[in-house]
């Protein structure tokens, strides 16, 4: 990181907005993203599956 | 508790500097390395015997849900023990690389990450099986970042002695998990890794005393010397190996089981005793490198062993006897 960058970094906490991220902090920033979307959609699916698993056959069981 | 708030203070401060200087963002690698994926392979491991030696029947997708919350609970636990040993990993060769001692995760995401799993994998194990289980993963998950991570670790020899209870107890949470209490066969799988731990890591901090040292950390042979611990190591060693033989009294190991259990443990013991006639040198290192590496393959084997014998259904020696 130069100079430059740490100054642009300074004065962009001073105005309140986020500091520059570089090419490898955007790239592992959009990896614990995904990674992060995939565990939120699998827990989807494990509390489903287990809601179905305990309610077993009376999963049907219900006045239509 | 002083001790803690003043950890908590310490993390906001280096919280604090890192956010004015540079936003400090770990990989996924790394925040899957937090969780130490090596010990929660075991936990899984030793859990999932827990819950097939257990009587009764669970359904798969409970069982598996449960397997999961219990890794994950324990890879929170090891999450905690990175944050707050941070310090220590730091100067100690084998840790450095970690990643909060390396820069690439702050230590306050790794106490929120730690926590959030922590609370998360009690509440899915209380609502995949039961809440005594979820209670006795919530425990053992206490007894290591507090029990021996905070207190124990830095303040006894006996640090891995005691802190051992909290790698011995996911079999029982395993068995707790499918029949909602403890028995005689989850006690005695703990007994056989509690009995197990002091010969493997003493084995390490043999090799590794200079590390230990340098961190502060007192292990065995930096505090009572290198001779004491390698007659310690004999003792556990000869109280394990007949523990190992412990599950084909009880009925929950075969034929099989006891050959492995017996012939592994003979193993067990004429490493340790190596350890403790040699005393200097190369070959003292070597003695303790191979009871290191053979205590892990003699805990897969045991329980890989009981593993195959319930998924196969082979009988037992003694089958019926302490039920």
């Amino acid at each position: 990181m130069s100079d430059n960058d740490r100054t642009d970094d300074k004065e962009r906490a001073v105005e309140g907005g986020p500091p520059k991220m570089s090419p490898e902090e955007v790239k592992r920033r959009r990896g614990r993203n995904i990674a992060i979307a995939v565990v939120l959609g699998l827990l989807v699916v494990l509390f489903y599956a287990m809601t179905i698993a305990r309610l077993g056959e009376n999963v049907m069981n219900r006045p239509l | 508790m002083a001790m803690i708030s003043d950890r908590l203070a310490e993390t906001g401060r280096r919280e604090a500097a890192g956010a004015a200087q540079v936003s400090v963002s770990g990989s996924v690698g790394d925040y899957i390395a937090l969780l130490k994926p090596r010990v929660m392979s075991l936990v899984v491991f030793t859990a999932l015997v827990g819950m097939v030696i257990a009587p009764g029947h669970v359904n798969p997708v409970l069982a598996f849900a449960s397997l999961l919350a219990i890794a994950i609970g324990a890879g929170a636990s090891g999450c905690l023990n990175m944050w707050w040993d941070a310090d220590i990993d730091a100067v100690m060769t084998r840790t450095a690389k970690r990643p909060i001692p390396a820069g690439r995760i702050a230590p306050g995401e790794a106490l929120a990450f730690g926590m959030t799993l922590s609370v998360g994998s009690v509440l899915v194990l209380g609502l995949a099986s039961n809440w005594f289980a979820a209670a006795f993963l919530a425990f053992t998950i206490f007894f290591y970042a507090v029990v021996y991570t905070m207190w124990l670790k830095r303040a006894t020899p006996q640090n891995i002695v005691i802190g051992g209870a909290a790698g011995a107890f996911p079999p029982m949470i395993g068995e707790a998990a499918v029949t909602g209490h403890v028995s005689l066969d989850g006690l005695v799988l703990f007994a056989i890794i509690f009995l197990w731990t002091p010969p493997h890591f003493w084995a390490l901090a043999l090799v590794k005393a200079g590390d230990y040292a340098r961190a502060g950390v007192p292990m065995m042979p930096n505090v009572a010397g290198a001779d004491a611990t390698r007659r310690q190591i004999m003792l556990y060693t000869v109280l394990l190996a007949p523990a190992g033989l412990a599950p084909v009294v009880l009925g929950f190991g075969g034929a099989i089981y006891a050959t492995v259990a017996g012939v592994t443990g003979l193993g067990m013991l004429a490493l340790a005793w190596r350890v403790l006639r040699r005393r200097e040198g190369e070959a003292a290192i070597k003695a303790a490198q191979q009871l290191f590496a053979f205590s892990i393959l003699y805990l897969f084997l045991l329980f890989a062993t009981l593993l195959a014998e319930q998924s196969l259904g082979f009988g037992s020696l003694f089958a019926g006897w302490g039920r």
